[in-house]
């Protein structure tokens, strides 16, 4: 007779729990709505805004609607039927003049430089004169009208969707038959400037590295009054806007500036060196404004270890430099591990800094988002160049996570 | 002495911070390339407009970039209500529906201009044109064409080029001995514009770019390089502040500059009352007494005085050897090889 009563008591008891819980969970959810909604709205719709900008093709499907529809289920091995050139004679007649036909062209003369004046002077031509039929009077315009590749190429790019920014920010391209290929020896250029700016980056962490070690030790072994003085230093940098960090790095690297005088009054050298508007000057322009975001998270790291541990390792007889390499400086990982993650990863969208210090040869990805964003226009291009240096980032953090993540999880935390 | 290449970048984003500001009062706002340019069109085209329509001008420059206007025209906020524009530019936008379509009846008369100048979306104001420069202080010897400008053993010395494929490689194909009048046809062919690019092989690690037409003559005052290619009103502007500087019109470039409104402007009228403004010949007359570019109303040149005639891109022994910029390649091939030279200059 025990059991039935346990089991009705024990039920709503459950529910209640449950609801209870389910209420606390709702109060807890509504509380970070505001903040979810806000990263939502903020931060990530943008980022996917601009991701599917990357593929987004809507050109060519809006401005030769009948066209693309003809071209349907066409197999592109030869040239297509008579429908398919009288639709593309109604598609430019409607077009004429109007935005949506210059932004087809201008689409297409991305993939096959030429074809934007050969649409719109097609279009400008029409209505047909003659009575011969849209195919014949077509080609008697302009030969390329007779040839596969012009319509292979509208027949590409009829879908909402295309690869053919990702691909040009890998150096592919596509071609007439729709293979992938390398694109030609000319244009191919961003593998070498994705390797460009993983590397610079690379230099500027290491660079941050050895700087901010010591600087760091020393700030979290001095006494609590001179490490905060120290502290300043490094801080007022920090607080100072890019451009004017910058700008003063111009002035006292240029071939008259301060450094070159002294080298030159001191007798090491006799020529002014060229400090600026190459690498070095890049290199010692990003270390100087990125080593707080190193020194940081070290000293935080730092001023966390008790020094009896030294005390203890040197006591038991383990020699200074010995005991610093075997007991220090494992616990001091997590902070280089925070360290050269955030230097290495902000390094990797700079973009003023070697726009302004550097040559064309130090120009990293952000530059080219640059350029195809104000210079060409060309948004798509921009689009999926940003989205590969987004996910060469997040690439990059997963294996270093499963590098770094795991020698930390091993070393004693603080 | 901060090199100015940086500074004028710095410059331009401060002045592009400062125009978004500007742009939000309620006068008419102007856009220009700036520079020495921009002050003799204070001159001759701003203060006149002032004084006749009571209408202020509110100034700002930028570099050409067509972007920050098409933003404006998508977004449906147009806060610039006219703009300095070069003709591929302006060719482009206008197919793509940037710009006004103009009504000419309210610029003035057609046949009072140069066929080049009149255009669907934008009306020609002056002709500049790209030349040789030297400083004559550091070449003992003067060069005398593009040649000469690839000629690192008789000439030593960094040579100035604007960071860009126009003009760079129709000037790179002239110094491979390219007849000026066969630039653009060789440049329209795939091996042409190899040739090109192989030319500006030679001299790339020589080459100092810039990117604002004030540089090339502050770059060669300070002695940073020692030929560059230029704008030669900005030359001559130096020249009148004492600089040694000379100019090569052997294969010199030229092209007509214009004024266009962006589509959706809110001035529009007074829009149309500035391009008015810029075509009247008394007004141009005065803007080619500040800065040697030939006027684009033909009834300015008879009151033009003979020695800054000479010194126009249109008289007649500066216009013999040049190459008329050719509008519709540009359009045509801008993208595809402006993406090429930029690929090019960061290998």
């Amino acid at each position: 007779m025990s059991e039935p009563i346990a089991e009705t008591a024990a039920v709503p008891l459950k529910r209640l729990l449950q609801r209870a819980e389910r209420m606390k969970k709702l109060r807890y959810g509504a509380l970070i709505a505001p903040l979810a909604v806000f990263l939502l709205l903020t931060f990530l719709w943008p980022i996917a805004a601009l991701l599917l900008k990357s593929v987004d093709n809507p050109e060519v499907a809006a401005a030769l609607p009948q066209t693309v529809h003809q071209l349907s289920g066409w197999p592109g091995k030869e040239l297509p039927h008579e429908g398919a050139y009288a639709a593309l004679v109604s598609d430019l007649s409607l077009g004429k003049g109007s935005k949506t036909l210059a932004e087809a062209a201008k689409r297409l003369n991305m993939e096959e430089p030429g074809l934007r004046s050969l649409l719109m002077n097609t279009a400008r031509k029409l209505p047909l004169a003659s009575d011969a039929g849209p195919r014949e009077s077509l080609v008697a315009m302009d030969e390329r009208w007779g040839e596969l590749c012009t319509w292979q190429l509208i027949a590409r790019n009829a879908s909402q969707k295309t690869d053919y920014y990702l691909l040009a920010a890998l150096d592919l391209t596509r071609d007439a038959s729709g293979e992938i290929s390398r694109g030609e020896q000319g244009d191919s250029v961003f593998t070498e400037i994705f390797g460009r700016t993983i590397w610079m980056s690379f230099v500027v962490t290491v660079y941050c590295l050895l700087l901010g070690f010591p600087l760091a030790y020393l700030l979290a072994s001095l006494s609590k009054r001179s490490s905060n003085l120290l502290m300043v230093f490094v801080l007022l940098p920090f607080w100072t806007s890019i451009l004017v960090r910058v700008a003063a790095w111009i002035v006292l690297l240029q071939q008259g500036g301060l450094i070159n005088h002294v080298l030159i009054a001191l007798g090491i050298t006799d020529e002014p060196l060229q400090l600026v508007f190459n690498r070095v000057g890049v290199y010692v322009a990003m270390v100087h404004i990125l080593l707080p975001f190193m020194v940081l998270p070290l000293y935080s790291v730092m001023k966390g270890i008790s020094p009896t541990y030294m005390r203890a390792a040197m006591s038991l007889g383990c020699p200074p430099f010995k005991s610093f390499w075997k007991v220090y400086f494992p616990m001091t990982v997590p902070g280089i591990a925070a360290g050269g993650l955030l230097v290495f990863i902000l390094s990797m969208g700079y973009y003023i800094t070697p726009a302004l210090l550097g040559s064309p040869k130090e120009q990293m990805v952000s530059y080219f988002v640059a350029f195809y964003t104000n210079e060409t226009t060309n948004w798509g291009m921009a689009a999926a160049l940003s989205a590969l240096l987004l996910a060469a980032t997040l690439l990059l953090y997963v294996v270093y996570n499963r590098l770094v993540g795991s020698a930390t999880n091993g070393a004693p935390q603080r | 002495m901060i090199q100015l290449k940086s500074l004028n970048k710095l410059a331009a984003i401060a002045a592009a911070l400062s125009v978004a500001g500007a742009a939000q009062a309620a006068d008419l706002t102007v856009i220009s390339f700036g520079g020495t340019n921009q002050k003799a069109q204070v001159k001759a085209y701003y203060e006149p407009f002032m004084r006749s329509t009571g209408i202020k001008i509110i100034p700002g420059e930028y570099n050409g970039e067509q972007a920050k206007i098409k933003a404006m025209v998508e977004a449906g906020n147009v806060s610039w209500d006219v703009v300095e524009l070069e003709s591929p530019e302006m060719a482009r936008g206008c197919e793509e529906g940037l710009y006004e379509k103009l009504d000419y009846s309210k610029i003035g008369n057609k046949k009072d201009f140069l066929p080049a100048a009149v255009n669907e979306c934008g009306i020609g104001f002056f002709v500049w044109s790209t030349v040789l420069a030297y400083n004559a202080d550091k070449l003992k010897q003067a060069p005398t064409s593009w040649s000469d400008f690839w000629d690192m053993k008789k000439f030593p010395g960094k040579r100035g080029m604007r960071k860009g494929a126009k003009f760079t490689l129709e000037f790179a194909l002239m110094a491979d001995g390219v007849a000026p009048a066969d630039v653009y046809k060789v440049l329209a062919t795939k091996a042409g514009v190899d040739r090109a690019f192989k030319k500006l092989d030679q001299i790339k690690p020589h080459i100092q770019w810039w990117e604002a037409g004030a540089q090339p003559p502050q770059l060669l005052a300070a002695g940073d390089v020692v030929m560059s290619s230029a704008y030669n009103g900005r030359i001559a502007t130096a020249q009148k502040e004492g600089r040694n500087l000379k100019i090569v019109w052997t294969g010199n470039i030229y092209d007509v500059e214009s004024y266009g409104i962006p589509k959706g402007a809110a001035k529009r009228e007074e829009a149309y009352k500035f391009l008015a403004t810029l075509v009247k010949p008394e007004n141009q007359v005065v803007f080619s007494g500040e800065i040697p570019y030939g006027p684009t109303n033909v009834k300015a040149n008879p009151q033009i005085s003979a020695a800054i005639a000479a010194e126009l891109p249109t008289s007649a022994s500066n216009i013999k050897t040049a190459v008329a910029s050719n509008t519709m390649f540009w359009v045509e091939h801008g993208e595809d090889l402006e993406q090429r030279f930029n690929a090019w200059a960061a290998r």
